[in-house]
């Protein structure tokens, strides 16, 4: 140990390496341009300009940041702003089929809503006038039966896969079923449905319990695999303080895992309802469509959002607008419950999850 | 109430990696045990073994007979909920609950044994056991707030004071001080002075002032090399071993002339 480290004194001239200064562009032009570039992709959507037209001049406008940025600020700041324009590109083209959607079905399904609309059924209704409660009531009663079969078993297979498998061989093969069970196609889940109740009811056999239970087949694997992901973010540490106290294996389960996960959890079930709850498919299969309100789900067919709005819109009658008119309008409704779901997820997300504060 | 705990022929895997091999060690009832050595030598894993807390790591087991209160703790009889009851520990890293308060974590061994405390009962209990911990002045204010908002230090007094909440025949810490300063160390050892008087207590530091400070007897492991399993080199009481080891391994560690 005879190198000694040679640390600069306290009078020696510390600016032989200054930091650099280099010219900036204003942040303010910056902004302007970004802004004429919003207006111009505004335009082209909106004019008759056309949005790709609108796309590219946006694109153009913006791309003289960079241009001006390589000639004021040099080559680093430069490919900063450059790809500071993909990014923005790619997140426009993400969004631009968001905000269509969303904009058609609130344009063409908006002007049916009415108190009549959400209070009446389609019974006796030919042509104007007549409602989507039946369909409204129907969606509640099968997601929500859906849910309540699906929560305790995807949470209880969460449960044993993290907390009492121990990485198996069992383990293993419960996830290569829960993952291929990911990829059944919805039409087979009611298919399913449809078979199984075939055995206990006879043929053509429709019943809202039956939607719910195909509804069920899509989101027990999304429910499995989106609350394992959460226990396992539980720190082993957690368990291990809970042991240490002599508290068993299932109370720290239920008193301390389940708890510090809960956010996560309840986010995971409101997005496997907001993924099911659009199904069209099996719905139609088991659990068909009527015009009347039927709120017992194990007697006879179920009206839908999903399955209403497709079967207005391929069966409208004469004269068609109406009918077409009350598929947007339920579209619409659809969305609407959709996008309720995902911000309560979010506000139950930000009141359960442990707190950080002081 | 405090019991000894006679250690004999334990052998400590990890699979088949044997990470401790062959203790064998009476901890007395109502004194301070200190266990040194370098790091990575087994110190957590051995105390680890001492309330069944290192069969939950997967693939860990150990052989070897484990004695206190007359129990073999790892007889095939023995419940590891039970034994882990009576033998409280603190980790190496603070762990305080997420989800609970301060006055929550405190109560947390009873609280999640589901038992019943009045409230007066429960406020005393979180008082006394705060205070114990040295953490009590810090922290009398904002008892609702969430545990997990302290300071690191301040976290790991929370714990001690979680483990003493449950009053244990024995309390197991790992490194209970080293994320403390002076000052709330100086408590901790307070403390341990206290409870020495009702419990058996183990403790692994790498502090060797706060080892001869703190216990009455002291235990010295080493291992010889990577690789290689750790063992217990010598043990016996503190100013004995400090003053007259018997190995030249553990004057050198001690001396901090190590390696
Ligand atoms: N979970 C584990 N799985 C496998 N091996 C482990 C595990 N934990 C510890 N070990 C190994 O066991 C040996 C002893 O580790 P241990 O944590 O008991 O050391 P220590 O004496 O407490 O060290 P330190 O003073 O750094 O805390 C080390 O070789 C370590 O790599
Ligand atoms: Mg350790």
């Amino acid at each position: 140990m005879t190198t000694t480290l040679e640390r600069p004194q306290k009078d020696q001239p510390t600016s032989d390496r200054p930091f650099k200064q280099s010219k900036r562009i204003p942040a303010g032009s910056v902004w302007v341009v970004w802004t004429l570039a919003g207006l111009a992709l505004v335009t082209g959507f909106v004019t008759d300009l056309g949005g790709a037209k609108g796309f590219g001049l946006a694109w153009l406008i913006a791309a003289s940041i960079p241009a001006m940025s390589f000639a004021v600020e040099g080559r680093r700041k430069a490919t900063d702003r450059f790809v500071t324009l993909l990014v923005v590109t790619a997140f426009t083209v993400a969004v631009i089929p968001l905000v269509s959607i969303i904009s058609t079905v609130f344009a063409k399904g908006f002007p049916v809503m009415s108190s009549e609309f959400f209070t009446s059924s389609m019974r006796n209704v030919v042509g104007e006038g007549g409602g989507i409660n039946h369909a409204i009531v129907g969606t509640l009663i099968i997601t929500g039966l859906a849910t309540i079969i699906s929560v305790p078993i995807g949470l209880f297979a969460a449960i044993y896969l993290v907390e009492y498998s121990e990485d198996s061989r069992t383990a293993h093969g419960l996830r290569f079923l829960v993952d291929v069970m990911t990829g059944i196609p919805s039409i087979v889940a009611g298919l399913f449905a449809y078979a199984l109740f075939v055995l206990f009811f006879g043929e053509g056999v429709r019943m809202g319990l039956g939607g719910a239970v195909a509804l069920s087949v899509l989101m027990i694997p999304v429910v499995i695999r989106s609350s394992e992901e959460m226990l396992k973010l539980v720190p082993n540490e957690l368990r291990e303080a809970s042991w240490a106290l002599g508290v068993p294996r299932w109370r720290t389960i239920l008193k301390v895992v389940l708890p510090t996960a809960l956010a996560g959890i309840v986010t995971g079930v409101t997005l496997a309802i907001a993924r099911v709850i659009g199904e069209t498919a099996p719905l139609l299969i088991i659990a068909g469509i009527t015009d009347s309100v039927n709120t017992n789900p194990l007697e006879g067919r179920m009206a839908t959002l999903p399955v209403f709005a497709y079967s207005a819109m391929m069966n409208p009658g004469v004269p068609p607008e109406p009918s077409i008119a009350r598929a947007w309008g339920a579209a619409l409704t659809l969305l609407i419950i959709v996008m309720a779901l995902n911000l309560i997820a979010r506000l139950i997300s930000a009141f359960f999850s442990p707190s950080k504060g002081r | 109430m405090a019991h000894q705990i006679e250690v004999s022929n334990l052998n400590i895997y990890y699979g088949d990696f044997l990470a401790v091999e062959d203790v064998n060690i009476t901890i007395e009832a109502r004194s301070v045990t200190a266990f040194i050595g370098p790091s990575g030598c087994g110190k957590s894993t051995f105390l680890r073994s001492l309330n069944r807390m290192h069969e939950e790591i997967k693939g860990a087991r150990v052989e070897g007979k484990v004695m206190s209160n007359g129990h073999n703790l790892y007889d095939s009889a023995m419940d590891p909920v039970d034994v882990r009851r009576q033998i409280g520990m603190v980790f190496q890293r603070p762990n305080p609950f997420p989800t609970m308060s301060i006055e929550q974590n405190v109560l947390a061994g009873p609280r999640l044994n589901n038992k019943r405390l009045k409230k007066s009962v429960a406020d005393d209990l979180v008082e006394q056991s705060l205070t114990r911990s040295g953490l009590w002045n810090e922290v009398k204010d904002r008892l609702n707030k969430p545990g997990s908002g302290l300071s690191g230090g301040q976290q790991q007094r929370l714990c001690i004071a979680r483990a003493i909440a449950v009053e244990p025949d024995v309390l197991l810490m790992d490194e209970p001080c080293s994320a403390l300063d002076p000052i709330s160390t100086s408590v901790i050892e307070d403390l341990i002075h206290q409870l020495k008087d009702d419990y058996t207590i183990a403790i692994v530091t790498h502090n060797m002032q706060q080892a001869a400070r703190v216990s009455d007897n002291t235990a010295f492991f080493n291992l010889d090399g990577v690789g290689k399993p750790g063992r217990l080199i010598e043990h016996g009481p503190t100013e004995i071993l400090f003053s007259t080891p018997s190995n030249p391994a553990t004057e050198a560690y001690i001396q901090g002339r190590f390696g």
